[in-house]
């Protein structure tokens, strides 16, 4: 899942500690990753056991743990935006089941010819309860949801660790001689609801873990390329690679947990694709393992035209086809120089007209994203206390330039985050021309810290879901693309239709209901659109929530705007394939499926 | 068609309140120099009109035709941008408060002559300023007089809210002073037709929407297109509705907000000069000379004047599921198209929807159902050779029992209860003196006796739309060969086709009409249903005889109009001529002995014709 497509939460939070604590978080991985990654991760929330949001004794809200920059910290605006905003009160609980009680969960079917070959070839497994739960699901609300309440829908019979290509070929080739379903799991982030079991399958589930294959098999410097095991999450293949000084800059916002082969099947989108590019233009290789047999191509070359390209059946396959087990990437040397930065703009009009611009000129930096203004104040309410006097009088000084001496409405204004790469003169220049344009749209340039926080915004925004979810808040986001010309409505239609949907199906408080412009391209942009609300009232809050989210998706697609631009399809948004790749796309999808795939083994039914 | 609540007569409407009390009782120049503070669009970019002009220039859409229109014609963009300029300062309103102000004042005085009350509905008023603040508004008004746009600035002044820009034909713009003084009250000018124009289309649907979309104000224009010389509802024009949802349609606003407008007027300022027109006296020249000399008509009463606002319709709900808007996903939004089969028919419907919510909420004065019985009174006497009054008594009685009928119809009707009946019959009588006088002394002289009818007629006409739907079953079952509910249905599915342009029947609403019709004459026990029969209760006959009489003059119009096809070549190339000409024939026939005079309406007759050529029975020939 990309919670946003964001910076590295680990460089940015954690930079510091690096050098201290890396070595100590990496022990952690390796050692609980392994198998059991509920010990680290939370089994009914997002991220970290050790690290979420809690309001204090003092109402005051806290963030835990220590592996953030966040960590530790007092963020004193929070609570005040929170029950603002929501009509929230920390005085309402909600509190999630504490620990999964195994009466819940169905026992496996198992399949126990399957398992008995399984066994013999020595590759792990497990029925654990624990086990399958934790790969039953991905970070959907309403998957979530469920979990908090501790209910159980149908999960995987079986979990299965293969170590590497080898491993999974066999376990392949006896799913397909058993007759079992295989659903392949990476980092477990998917918002598609594309790990859902589907209730209607009757086989034996096997869930394939590929997170023992987390290798980076060889590193062509030559080429600049490295050629890397699919199940490796971000922040490991970064570190690595970082360890010769290199890096691939691919880093959606899920790049803690999410893996390389969850990317690549469904393509994923980084934040920094203006330098690095999508997932689609990282690949040079990849390996997939099918029921017919492995399909990669016969060389390593940056480009062929020898027919459609087979590698765009197996990006955006959903685990419909296979598994993807080794992938060649492309890697550049690590950058010398970053550097955040902020510009204010009067409105969201103008910043938006300001990325038009710098799309148009194409010098986008790392990434530039633009925040609506109820973004903006969110990202405010997520300051931490602040230890100096200095630096609140400079922050109230700052306030009052912008609002009173510029005349900035603070009910209007918007902030655009920017991420600079490179060496360090051509970033100053580029910054330089950067700013130039913002200022021809009335954009003020904010400072870096800003920059930072809003970055940080679109990386704890996870975490902070899990804080509402405690206080009957629930929410989501989703996002779409959509060509430069509809930015502006598709934005203001989709945000009020959120609106106008929650009054309409009874929801007592507005919701919030905020977008950000994330990526730029040549002909478009890409939107992320955050939307929550106080379910106080509501017998059947995720109904009513997933009733809002269908609307706004049909909002989407009225105003131009894409089905998907990274999250994929999964089973959440199938409904609408048809319409976004007509009658003959859709012949086509499936003829592949039966060919690759006649008996439905790969049966997490996604995309089609 | 959005069909009514199913009891029509658990309809619920606001109360009105008289805005001129205030001004007999204050300084109308005070009031014209009050503090104006209304609630704006909550979305508005603040501009002026100048702004709005280029705005406008600098559209995509401008850009657009510009460079099409430079290529067909060879003409330098420069020369046509000039042109396009020129076109919008004829165009443009420039909306000035002070001309407001001295509207607001001399208005103040005129009306207070001229009528006893303006009533308005303080409710609809006050979802008006709620639906302005939330989403770029529409305002509808019915259109029977050139008072009404005055009027509805007016009011909207007196109670605060943002004041409209108002489509106005071209006929304005002759009027020395006076075309400009409305420029500054908000008007801005159309003309009636430019067919190919694309630059012209351009500028006129680019300002249009600019001006929507940015809030610069409420857009106010007459669906009906004219004022309707019958006071009948007219079919409703498609163009400038086309315009202001195709904001919404292509997402560039996230709902737009139309509001129908009922006024009715207890005498229209134009009652005679329209039955003239309709006789086919050409309408005298707008010109402010004629207006001076129209003055006269300030020393008559003419009674008071009901303005309905409406509920505000989002356009929104009234698209879901009819259209779908990802067909303007592949093309450029702002290259102009023409409507495809869904939106062109979403439209129409949505046009005929408000159109039949005007005709909801128009206020009916007694004197319309009086003149209705009036009417049928005077054709049976014309019919048996009689010349002779009515006893008040008598059509007071006659007047109470369609008082109480058009009640269960759901007729917004104003008939003081507080009042006997047979006072409310005669005040009325005083009031409209002037044209029943002349009914019962039976003029001999065809014009002005026409003139007199087809006043009266237009009178009845307001209480149309509450029989009409009734008034088709009942000549369905008279002209239908058996009672078998079928063939009933099928006869009532005929006349409904055939008077489509006549009456505003929604298109493809033939079922529901039939059961609206079906449900009202069984509630007032005129009818009964078996499971195949539809029988005629005892006391039915007079509801049914009454209901079928009202639409005779029509009926026979459409006879006539049918005979006359028949029996004459068409040689006439324009429709005009031929509606020229038919009248010619029509006076002819009446000689041999028609009973209806209505039959002479030219609007009766285009209606007619329309219909024949529609349903094929005659056929346009050039040459």
């Amino acid at each position: 899942m990309n919670y946003g497509s964001s910076v590295s939460g680990e460089r940015l939070f954690a930079e510091c500690k690096y050098s201290t604590q890396a070595l100590h978080i990496i022990l952690n991985l390796c050692q609980y990753l392994f198998f059991h990654r509920q010990e680290i991760l939370k089994w009914n929330g997002w991220g970290y056991s050790d690290t979420r949001f809690l309001f204090n004794k003092k109402g005051q809200a806290e963030f835990t743990g220590k592996r953030y920059r966040l960590s530790g910290m007092i963020i004193p605006a929070l609570q005040n935006w929170f029950e603002g905003t929501f009509g929230a009160s920390v005085q309402h609980k909600s509190p999630a089941m504490p620990i999964l009680t195994s009466s819940a969960v169905q026992p496996p079917t198992l399949n126990e010819a399957f398992v008995d070959e399984l066994k013999s070839t020595g590759i792990p497994c497990s029925h654990d309860a624990e086990d399958r739960v934790f790969r039953g699901h991905g970070h959907c609300l309403h998957e979530v949801f469920a979990l908090r309440e501790g209910k159980v829908g149908r999960v995987p019979d079986i979990v299965v660790w293969p170590n590497c290509h080898n491993d999974v070929v066999k376990i392949v080739e006896l799913a397909c001689k058993h007759n079992v379903c295989l659903i392949p799991y990476g980092g477990g982030t998917s918002v598609s609801s594309a790990l859902e079991c589907p209730p209607e399958e009757t086989r034996c589930i096997v869930s394939l873990d590929t997170s023992q294959m987390n290798r980076i098999l060889w590193i062509d410097e030559k080429n600049l390329t490295a050629h890397v095991e699919a199940g490796i999450v971000g922040q490991e293949l970064e570190r690595l690679l970082n360890e010769s000084g290199y890096c691939t800059g691919h880093e959606p916002d899920s790049m803690e947990f999410s893996s390389l082969g969850g990317w690549v099947a469904t393509r994923a989108s980084g934040m920094k694709k203006n330098i690095y590019g999508n997932i689609e233009d990282l690949v040079v290789h990849v390996k997939m393992v099918t029921p017919q047999g492995v399909i990669e191509k016969g060389c390593q070359c940056p480009r062929m035209s020898t027919g459609p390209d087979i590698h765009h059946f197996i990006m955006g396959s959903e685990g419909t086809l296979g598994v993807v087990t080794e992938v060649t990437m492309k890697i550049r040397p690590m950058p010398e120089y970053q550097k955040y930065g902020s510009v204010v703009f009067p409105n969201f009009e103008q910043g938006v007209a300001c990325l038009r611009e710098v799309a148009k000129q194409r010098c986008a930096p790392a990434s530039i994203r633009l925040m609506d203004n109820e973004q903006f104040k969110f990202g405010h309410a997520l300051k931490p206390q602040v230890s100096s006097i200095f630096t609140s009088f400079l922050d109230g000084l700052k306030k009052f330039y912008i609002t009173k001496f510029k005349g900035f409405d603070p009910d209007r204004l918007c902030v655009a985050t920017l991420l600079f790469e490179g060496d360090r003169e051509k970033v100053l220049q580029h910054e330089k021309q950067v700013y130039d344009i913002a200022a021809k749209f009335g954009g003020l340039a904010a400072g870096e810290d800003n920059g930072q926080r809003g970055y940080m915004l679109t990386f704890v925004i996870a975490y902070l879901r899990d804080l509402g979810m405690d206080y009957y808040v629930i929410g989501e986001s989703f996002e779409t693309s959509v060509p430069w010309d509809r930015v502006l409505d598709i934005c203001r239609n989709v945000k009020a239709r959120i609106i106008q949907e929650c009054k309409d199906k009874g929801v007592q408080f507005s919701p919030l209901s905020t977008c950000r412009v994330t990526q730029t391209y040549d002909a478009g942009a890409c939107v992320y659109f955050y939307f929550a609300f106080n379910y106080r009232g509501l017998s059947d809050p995720v109904h009513v929530y997933e009733q809002v989210e269908h609307a706004a998706r049909e909002e989407i697609l009225a105003n131009g705007g894409s089905l998907s631009h990274h999250h994929g399809v999964g089973k959440l948004r199938k409904e609408w394939m048809r319409e976004t790749i007509s009658d003959v796309g859709m012949g086509m999808l499936k003829s592949v499926k039966n060919y690759v795939d006649p008996k439905n083994i790969f049966g997490n039914r996604n995309l089609i | 068609c959005g069909s009514l609540s199913k009891d029509p007569m658990l309809k619920k409407r606001d109360d009105f309140e008289d805005i001129l009390e205030e001004r007999r009782n204050s300084s109308d120049l005070k009031y014209a120099l009050r503090c104006y503070t209304p609630v704006l669009y909550k979305g508005v970019t603040p501009c002026t009109s100048s702004m709005l002009k280029s705005m406008v220039l600098q559209s995509d859409q401008l850009h657009y035709v510009i460079n099409q229109v430079s290529k067909e014609t060879g003409k330098a963009t420069d020369d046509i941008k000039e042109e396009a300029s020129a076109i919008l300062e004829e165009m443009a309103q420039c909306l000035q408060l002070s001309t407001v102000r001295f509207f607001a004042f001399t208005l103040s005085k005129a009306f207070k002559t001229l009528f006893r009350s303006i009533c308005v509905n303080e409710d609809g008023i006050q979802r008006l300023q709620q639906a302005i603040q939330e989403h770029p508004v529409v305002l509808l008004p019915s259109h029977r007089s050139y008072m009404d746009f005055l009027l509805m600035s007016y009011i909207l002044y007196t109670y605060d809210v943002a004041l409209p820009v108002i489509a106005a034909g071209m006929d304005f713009m002759g009027m020395k002073f006076v075309g400009e003084m409305l420029r500054m009250s908000g008007a801005f000018f159309i003309r009636r037709s430019f067919g190919g124009d694309k630059l012209y289309w351009a500028l006129f649907s680019e300002y249009v929407k600019t001006m929507l979309k940015n809030g610069f104000a409420p857009v106010e224009f007459f669906l009906e297109g004219t004022r309707s010389r019958t006071s009948k509802s007219l079919t409703p024009k498609l163009g400038l509705l086309n315009i202001v949802m195709d904001p919404f349609l292509k997402g560039e606003v996230f709902d737009v907000n139309v509001v129908p407008v009922s006024i009715s007027y207890e005498r229209v300022l134009e009652e005679t000069l329209y039955a003239r027109e309709l006789l086919g006296i050409p309408k005298p020249k707008e010109s402010t000379s004629g207006l001076f000399k129209a003055r006269k008509i300030l020393s008559e009463d003419y009674g008071s004047i009901h303005v309905y606002f409406g509920q505000p319709v989002s356009v929104r709900s009234l698209a879901q599921g009819k259209v779908n808007r990802c067909q303007f996903n592949l093309v450029p939004r702002h290259i102009p198209r023409r409507p495809s089969e869904d939106i062109a028919s979403f439209v129409n419907d949505s046009a005929y929807r408000l159109v039949r919510a005007q005709e909801e909420n128009m206020v009916l004065k007694p004197w319309v159902l009086v003149a209705s019985l009036l009417l049928q009174y005077h054709h049976q006497n014309q019919a048996a050779g009689q010349k002779r009054g009515i006893a008040l008594g008598e059509l007071t009685a006659q007047a109470v029992w369609l008082r109480d009928l058009s009640r269960q119809y759901g007729a917004f009707l104003h008939w003081p209860d507080h009042i006997p009946p047979s006072e409310v019959v005669s005040s009325s009588l005083t009031l409209h003196r002037g044209l029943y006088v002349y009914t019962l002394k039976q003029h001999k002289e065809l014009l002005s006796q026409a003139v007199i009818l087809l006043s009266c007629a237009s009178y009845r006409n307001q209480a149309l739309h509450v029989f009409v739907r009734p008034a088709l079953l009942a000549l369905a079952i008279h002209t239908a060969s058996s009672n078998q509910k079928q063939e009933v249905f099928n006869s009532f599915s005929f006349l409904r086709n055939m008077f489509s342009n006549e009456f505003i029947l929604c298109p493809g609403a033939t079922v529901q009409d039939f059961e609206e019709a079906c449900y009202l004459l069984v509630k007032t026990g005129a009818l009964q249903f078996t499971q195949q029969e539809v029988l005629v209760t005892e006391r039915g006959h007079r509801t049914l005889a009454f209901l079928s009489t009202m639409l005779d003059p029509f009926l026979q119009g459409y006879q006539v109009k049918e005979t006359l096809c028949n029996g004459c070549v068409m040689f006439c190339v324009q429709k005009g001529g031929c509606v020229h000409n038919s009248i010619q024939r029509s006076r002819e026939h009446l000689r041999i002995g028609l009973k209806y005079m209505e039959v002479l309406s030219s609007d009766l007759q285009k209606n007619s014709l329309a219909a024949l050529l529609r349903l094929g029975a005659v056929r346009k020939m050039k040459g």
